[in-house]
């Protein structure tokens, strides 16, 4: 018997991961969810089919949307996550003592009570004692919240489904009044290399550039997701992501990772040629 | 046995695709394969159901079979005596109701901020618009529904008026007393003839504002593509038991097409069927999202979403709720700027803005997740675009009262001449001029131009809203009847 997960990557292109068993399948109001076991992967989760994430390869995709804005702003106390209901953001976000308040802004229950259940290794800390969780959509929590955070986390699904209202205008606009003076926005940028994606991720760029005095992109490579190449947009209200990065500050706190370095962090930055030509695009226009 | 659960244009158009029959007719396309690009970007299943009428589709200047159970059903779902499905949108069903009660020389009354398509069936049949002025709300700049008084008056001085024409609602979702209107109408023998162009929902939603129909109305001219779900075009004319099916049937022949759209058709099929047996439903659904977008747009600050409280009896005497209209004034922008911003920097199309409110149509296609953009959006407007509200630079949107001097007709068809706009106080307009949308005249064939209009007219253009109407685009000139007028 063969049992394979397929995700198409384009209507020409696709992904498939040989699974042991189904572990959950089921609808919440907004998405369908399911759970599965694979050799090669191990557990991963999809979302309406798309690959959310697998216990093998999430450690990039969180180290990268979390550590390298916790290396650049020297004091953050709170903290917004928007999505995020596998809880891998937050898990590497508790690492930091000095962190007062999480909010966690999910739209779908579901994601989470799924998560805690069948994905220990990133639900684990979404009982932390600052961590706040809200069910409901994230442009509406956002809105009302000014001068509140020091970062914002959007840790969206893609720009096509529940997650739309996550890359507009409206919406970072929203962050950057939910902002601190000093504060930073990261967003999971899409990828840059097949067209649809690419699209995306220039919207994304365009209107964080539009928002934001600093908006700067970093990469990061993450197997399972579309072409394996991944991008993260960082918006800035003050702080610099290379200039302001404090390499010792960081290295003191001892948190184990396995892909974030600050060496990587600087390099981070440094994108294809075609990449930058692709974002150069949509800063001009 | 024929029911709301069944849709028999849809149902035949089944069938024919089934029996793989052989076009030699038009159109030309044949079932999209001469025309590869444009079934491509249709898609094969739409293109194959655009076809011709013919015996087992039936005919619909002259419906036997499946149109007219079709046309049965919809009279039905609406409480109407007859129900004629219309191809040429509203416009067409609001012609037919206006050239199906008037002739050349006769009256109708109506409120000012009636469609551009009233007018136009003026020009066409001859008839001589009564105007009633109607209020205006000040705090607003939007004009209202009817008073009571006023149309009673307007019948007492026109005596001969052949039909009364209501808005239900306006563009704004205002309806005027209908049921006394009827009444008044039908005591001094006229018909009562409602533009529900804006009110498919009445119909179907629970404690909406009364419908056409269900308060006795002559006639009703219904756009089931606006909140009824059809495809754009598509509409309903409605008619009551004192009208004759074949006399309104003969004066839509007039100017409908001979080659109906079967995807116009089978979609009023549809959406009817849809309507019936779960419209209440939906509409709850809209109402209840378009509450919570006035609760949460109300919260940022300077907007005024409105909604009921404006009720009063008889100017307003109901309100539609799921109409998402926003006052803008207070946040120091006017309306067409805030719809131009939602496009522009949010990528958010609205219905219209005017001088101080913007439009946002909700509908049974809406998700709370766009809701919640729109809300988003317009809190951003506010952030980065609003102003201190100047009083003095918004100059709100005034009723002025037009002074009749020409049939629409006459008007249209004089001699004239072309005059700059500057020089025309004075004369009488020979051709529309309307700021669209929402499509309400400022001035109409025959009617007296006066300085306040031309101020009006400059300044709704110096606002950036769409104006349209006069042979001149820029409307730098304007056409006005020569001679001794």
């Amino acid at each position: 018997m063969e049992f394979w997960f397929s995700e198409p990557h384009t209507p020409n292109v696709k992904l498939s991961i040989r699974v042991d068993r189904q572990l959950y399948s089921g609808k919440s109001e907004f998405q369908r969810i399911d759970v599965f076991d694979s050799p090669e992967f191990g557990r991963f989760l999809t979302l309406d089919g798309y690959m959310m994430l697998t216990e093998k390869d999430e450690f990039i995709y969180h180290e990268m949307i979390t550590h390298v804005p916790m290396a650049v702003h020297p004091n953050v106390r709170d903290v917004l996550v928007i999505g995020a209901g596998d809880g891998g953001v937050i898990r590497e976000l508790t690492q930091y003592q000095d962190l007062e308040h999480i909010d966690m802004v999910e739209i779908d229950e579901l994601v989470v009570e799924v998560c805690k259940k069948y994905l220990p290794k990133t639900a684990c800390r979404l009982d932390d004692p600052r961590l706040t969780i809200h069910y409901e959509d994230g442009l509406k929590f956002v809105r009302s919240k000014e001068n509140a955070y020091d970062l914002i986390i959007v840790d969206s699904t893609d720009p096509f489904g529940p997650g739309e209202g996550l890359f507009t205008r409206e919406f970072y606009g929203n962050c950057y009044k939910a902002l601190r003076e000093d504060g930073i926005l990261i967003n999971q940028h899409e990828s840059p290399f097949y067209p649809e994606d690419a699209a995306a991720c220039q919207r994304a760029h365009k209107n964080l550039v539009e928002s934001f005095p600093i908006a700067k992109v970093y990469q990061a490579h993450i197997p399972t997701y579309p072409s394996g190449h991944w991008l993260f947009g960082f918006a800035s209200k003050k702080y610099h992501p290379l200039r302001d990065l404090n390499e010792t500050r960081w290295n003191l706190r001892g948190i184990p990772c396995r892909y974030y370095t600050t060496t990587l962090h600087k390099g981070a930055f440094y994108i294809p040629a075609y990449v930058e030509e692709l974002l150069k695009h949509v800063e001009h226009e | 046995m024929l029911s709301q659960e069944r849709a028999p244009i849809y149902e035949a158009l089944q069938e024919f695709e089934k029996k793989r029959v052989v076009p030699f007719d038009v159109p030309g396309h044949k079932r999209g394969r001469g025309n590869p690009e444009l079934a491509a970007l249709l898609g094969e299943q739409c293109v194959r159901m655009d076809v011709n009428s013919m015996k087992p589709l039936d005919n619909l200047c002259h419906p036997v079979s499946v149109i007219r159970d079709a046309e049965q059903l919809a009279a039905e779902a609406f409480g109407a005596a007859h129900a004629f499905l219309m191809v040429g949108g509203t416009t067409s069903a609001v012609q037919a109701m206006i050239l199906s009660s008037a002739s050349r020389g006769e009256k109708i009354i109506l409120p000012r901020n009636v469609h551009r398509s009233v007018m136009g069936a003026m020009v066409l049949c001859g008839a001589v618009p009564v105007y009633v002025d109607p209020a205006c709300d000040d705090r607003l700049g939007i004009p209202l529904g009817m008073r009571r008084e006023d149309v009673a008056r307007a019948i007492r001085e026109n005596p001969d008026a052949k039909a009364v024409l209501v808005n239900n609602p306006t563009y704004y979702g205002i309806c005027s007393d209908l049921r006394a209107i009827v009444k008044m109408a039908h005591e001094n023998g006229m018909l009562c003839l409602a533009d529900e162009a804006h009110g498919t929902h009445f119909y179907f939603g629970a404690d909406m504002p009364v419908s056409a129909m269900a308060a006795g109305a002559d006639m009703a001219a219904v756009s089931m593509h606006k909140s009824g779900g059809s495809l754009t075009q598509s509409s309903l004319l409605l008619a009551g038991p004192a009208m004759s099916e074949g006399h309104v049937r003969q004066i839509i022949n007039l100017t409908q097409t001979t080659s109906g759209s079967y995807l116009l058709l089978s979609s009023l099929d549809i959406s009817r069927r849809n309507l019936a047996l779960r419209g209440r439903e939906s509409f709850a659904k809209v109402v209840e999202m378009a509450d919570y977008a006035r609760s949460e747009i109300n919260q940022i600050g300077g907007y005024y979403a409105f909604s009921e409280e404006l009720v009063n009896g008889d100017s307003v005497f109901a309100f539609d709720k799921t109409k998402l209209s926003v006052n803008t004034l207070d946040i120091g922008l006017a309306g067409i700027e805030v719809y131009d911003l939602l496009r522009d920097e949010y990528d958010i199309q609205i219905e219209f803005g005017d001088l101080g409110n913007i439009l946002a149509y909700l509908s049974i296609g809406d998700r709370p997740r766009e809701i919640e953009r729109l809300v988003g959006a317009l809190a951003e407007v506010r952030r980065r675009f609003g102003k201190e509200p100047d009083a003095a630079g918004l100059m709100r949107q005034e009723y002025i009262e037009p002074q009749v001097d020409a049939s629409p007709q006459e008007a249209f068809y004089a001699p004239k001449e072309s005059l700059p706009l500057d020089k025309t106080p004075g004369h009488i307009c020979s051709e529309f001029v309307m700021c669209y949308p929402p499509g309400i005249p400022i001035l109409a064939p025959g009617e007296r131009i006066t300085r306040r209009i031309v101020d009006y007219i400059k300044y709704a253009k110096a606002k950036g809203c769409s104006m349209t109407g006069p042979e001149d685009p820029d409307i730098e000139r304007l056409n006005v009847l020569s001679g001794l007028y």
